[in-house]
């Protein structure tokens, strides 16, 4: 029998046992109240009760078994299984039903399987992390038995060339290069080109935002700019392919520089209006916290309101700035589909922003939608460079995390 | 003395100029970001809405013997190169579902090529002047004409460009979008339920809330790695298919909704709680028919929000595979199916001219579905939203 058949009948039966179990529990712990005796909980818990010890075992039965059966291979019939967690059920039934009586705390015992369950799904986010951890590393491993660490990290040259050969079994892939450097210099290059773009236009909106705007002008423009950050990022490639790319080339061209299609400008200066909204909210959060009494001292001391800004609220802001930008600095590292589209596909270890040049993520995409072998080392090695990037990011977004909670403190602030 | 008084004088306007500076430039910097959003929906819009029309021509279409064999037969050789080579296909199909139509024939609104379409919308093109004149003659009889393009909104993807539509794309991402809220609705309100209502304040639970705020920064390409590796080589969820691509998005989606669910759940004010308590509630009680009846609409406000973020993520797609050719629409949640931005990424990659529309309309059917989301989740918080 096909494996959805299995599930289905598996769950109709179950369905049928916990409709039982509903109705026999509840008209049993009815006749025992209309027998005069006093209990502890309600007809209705008990028949959850039973409708629990039911499902629940034969579930975990059923979830663990077919784990086991993907992990060590078909050794388990799947129909066994099925049989099993249905005889799970069946035990669960009886039991679930017998408990129905005036001294049991079903009402208890409910909580109790409940806070297990919303723990469970507690747990799901922690595995989550685990298994991005797990995946990355078991792969980029294997990548690094391959090729070795230190000239992923220090190698000029990123040329799989004829790998996806090698895992096919016919050459020997000796004349793959994998030097990571161009890639990273790449995506610092136009994550540069980002944040020039994206830290004055956000700071400084946020600076107006808080300090100058009307109540009506703020209502209306933080929702404006949040905009920016709800537009997919597929769309905002096109445009940076489309439409900015062109203009810089022209632009280039009128100072009589020769830029590429595929320049690294166009997709920074998109990415950076991408990102204007992280930073704007959070420097405007901060900013808004920085105590008055600041305000008014450097008032009180004859400040013009603009050197009041710049002299104090700022620095005393600075560091939840920092760590604003830092969290945009992340967004813009790992952002994928404006650099697909908008960024060329060739390694270019230059300084030039106007030629092209590709981005880590890039060569992520590039390397999993080609037809090669799973095994090859070009396919690894964009696991390799996830693990490059998700340990990038992981320490931005900690460091960041890590200066608010310091500014937070200084302030004793609570909204942040 | 009256001369230091005047310098001073003069330094203080100065310095008041430079302040009011400040303020301009601050102004300044956030009408260029307003700028930077309307230039963009002013490029979009007059890009894209050309695609919702589409050249036709109208022309006796011969239904003979011949034309159920190749389509083309059924037309004027002088017609042929501006007609639709779907017609190859449309025609014999057509006739061989009405055997009684062979013999007859009709005046027709017949699909023009991307050619036509292009020229007439003022785009590059590659047809020739006599074409031109001869197309010229039609619109100036009414025989050529742009109409409503019923095939982008009705028909999948297509190579041929007239004959592309987002149809199967938007059904792939409804399949797609019911696989993720089926999982990480249910999964994030629990979680978040267990760290308001239940948790005790432990190292536990800060781990996990650490890690929650930790999955939502983490680059979404990542997720795609996870989907890609676990989902996919491991568990041996088909690729390219909506299970795969939602249980990835699921995961995407889930710190979204939980830390929205948190903080609709810390708004319901205690004594709702204590009140509950008095009478008796257990912890589940108090939570099933108090506090959540009263958080839904942050929680519902939250998952609209994290789901129009899902429908606009492209990346992780790319790396189950969703960027697959899907010529027929499909709604199966095991077979190979596409996305809108997935689609819309597929199109921008084609060199015709005539893609840059379609992918310029697929962006505006997708900018459209996703303000509406977001329009109604606004519109849910106003009228739900309650000020204790």
């Amino acid at each position: 029998m096909q494996t959805n058949q299995l599930l289905l009948l598996f769950c109709t039966v179950l369905l049928l046992l916990g409709l039982v179990a509903f109705f026999v529990g509840r008209a049993k712990a009815a006749r025992v109240r209309a027998s005069g005796t006093a209990m502890y909980a309600q007809p209705g818990q008990y028949a959850w009760f039973a409708v629990l010890s039911t499902a629940g075992p034969a579930v975990l039965v059923g979830a663990v078994g077919s784990l086991l059966l993907l992990l060590l291979g078909a050794n388990i019939p799947p129909m066994y299984l099925l049989a099993a967690s249905l005889v799970v059920a069946a035990a669960g039934l009886a039991v679930g039903v017998a408990q129905v009586k005036p001294h049991f705390h079903a009402r208890q015992a409910i909580e109790r399987v409940i806070r297990w369950v919303l723990t469970g799904a507690a747990m799901i986010s922690i595995f989550t992390t685990f298994g991005i951890l797990f995946s990355i590393i078991s792969e980029a491993l294997r990548f690094f038995q391959m090729h070795s660490f230190w000239d992923f990290i220090t190698g000029t040259t990123w040329n799989p060339g004829a790998s996806f050969l090698a895992a096919a079994g016919r050459g020997d892939g000796s004349s793959a290069e994998f030097g990571s450097v161009p890639l990273f210099a790449g995506t610092f290059m136009i994550t540069a080109i980002a944040l020039l773009v994206a830290v004055p236009i956000g700071l400084l909106s946020a600076i107006y935002m808080s300090e100058y705007a009307p109540q009506r002008v703020r209502t209306i423009a933080k929702p404006v700019l949040e905009v920016l950050a709800g537009i997919p990022t597929v769309v905002y490639g096109f445009f940076a392919a489309i439409t900015v790319a062109p203009i810089i080339v022209n632009i280039a061209g009128f100072f009589g520089l020769d830029a590429s299609y595929n320049n690294a400008v166009a997709p920074g200066i998109v990415m950076g209006i991408m990102i204007i909204p992280f930073i704007s909210s959070l420097s405007d959060d901060v900013i808004n916290s920085v105590p008055d009494s600041m305000r008014q001292g450097s008032l009180a001391l004859g400040m013009t309101k603009g050197e009041t800004i710049r002299d104090v609220v700022v620095p005393a802001a600075l560091p939840g700035i920092i760590s604003a930008a830092l969290l945009g600095m992340s967004r813009a590292l790992g952002e994928t589909m404006i650099v697909v589209m908008a960024a060329g596909m060739r390694p270019n270890l230059t300084a030039n922003p106007l030629e092209d040049m590709t981005t880590v993520t890039v060569r992520i995409v590039a390397s999993l939608t080609g037809d090669q072998e799973f095994e090859s080392a070009e396919t690894l090695s964009a696991f390799a460079l996830g693990l490059v990037l998700f340990v990038v990011t992981l320490t931005l977004n900690l460091v960041s995390v890590l200066m608010i909670r310091r500014f937070r403190e200084k302030y004793r602030v609570n909204n942040l | 003395m009256s001369h230091s008084f005047d310098e001073i004088s003069q330094q203080l306007k100065r310095r008041h100029r430079k302040s009011a500076r400040l303020k301009w430039i601050s102004m300044g910097a956030l009408g260029l970001a307003g700028l930077f959003l309307v230039l963009f929906f002013a490029d979009m819009l007059s890009k894209g809405l050309p695609a919702f029309q589409q050249a036709y021509i109208n022309t006796e279409v011969r239904y003979t013997e011949e034309a159920s064999r190749d389509g083309r037969l059924a037309f004027e050789e002088e017609l042929l190169p501006l007609i639709s080579r779907t017609v190859v296909r449309v025609i014999p199909l057509q006739l061989r579902n009405n055997p009684e139509m062979i013999g007859t024939s009709e005046q027709r609104w017949m699909l023009a090529t991307s050619e036509v379409d292009q020229y007439l919308k003022g785009h590059r093109n590659r047809l020739s002047d006599e074409e031109k004149a001869e197309i010229d003659e039609r619109v100036a009889t009414g025989q050529v004409d742009l109409r409503f393009n019923k095939t982008f909104f009705g028909s999948g993807d297509s190579k041929i460009a007239e004959n592309a539509g987002i149809l199967s794309a938007v059904v792939g991402t409804i399949m797609t979008m019911i696989v993720t809220l089926l999982i990480s609705f249910p999964i994030g309100v629990m979680t978040a339920i267990y760290l308001e209502e239940f948790a005790p304040d432990n190292r536990f639970t800060q781990l996990i809330e650490i890690n929650i705020n930790n999955l939502a920064a983490i680059p979404s390409i990542l997720f795609g790695l996870l989907g890609l590796a676990i989902f996919i080589n491991f568990f041996g969820v088909p690729r390219s298919s909506p299970l795969a691509g939602g249980m990835t998005l699921a995961l995407m989606t889930l710190p979204v909704i939980i830390i929205a669910t948190r903080t609709a759940l810390r708004s319901v004010p205690d004594s709702i709680r204590h009140a509950a308590f008095g009478v008796g509630c257990s912890r589940w009680q108090v939570v099933r028919d108090h506090v959540l009846p009263l958080a839904m609409p942050g929680i519902m406000t939250g998952s609209i929000i994290g789901l129009a973020q899902a429908m606009g993520e492209t990346a992780p797609l790319i790396i189950v595979g969703m960027v697959a050719f899907i010529p027929d629409v499909s709604a199966s949640f095991t077979q190979a199916a596409t996305v809108m931005p997935a689609q819309i990424f597929t199109w921008s990659g084609e060199p015709e001219q005539a893609f840059v529309e379609k992918t310029a309309g697929g962006i505006l059917v997708l900018l459209s579905v996703l303000i509406s989301l977001n329009a109604f989740a606004v519109v849910l918080r106003k009228k739900f939203e309650r000020r204790w």
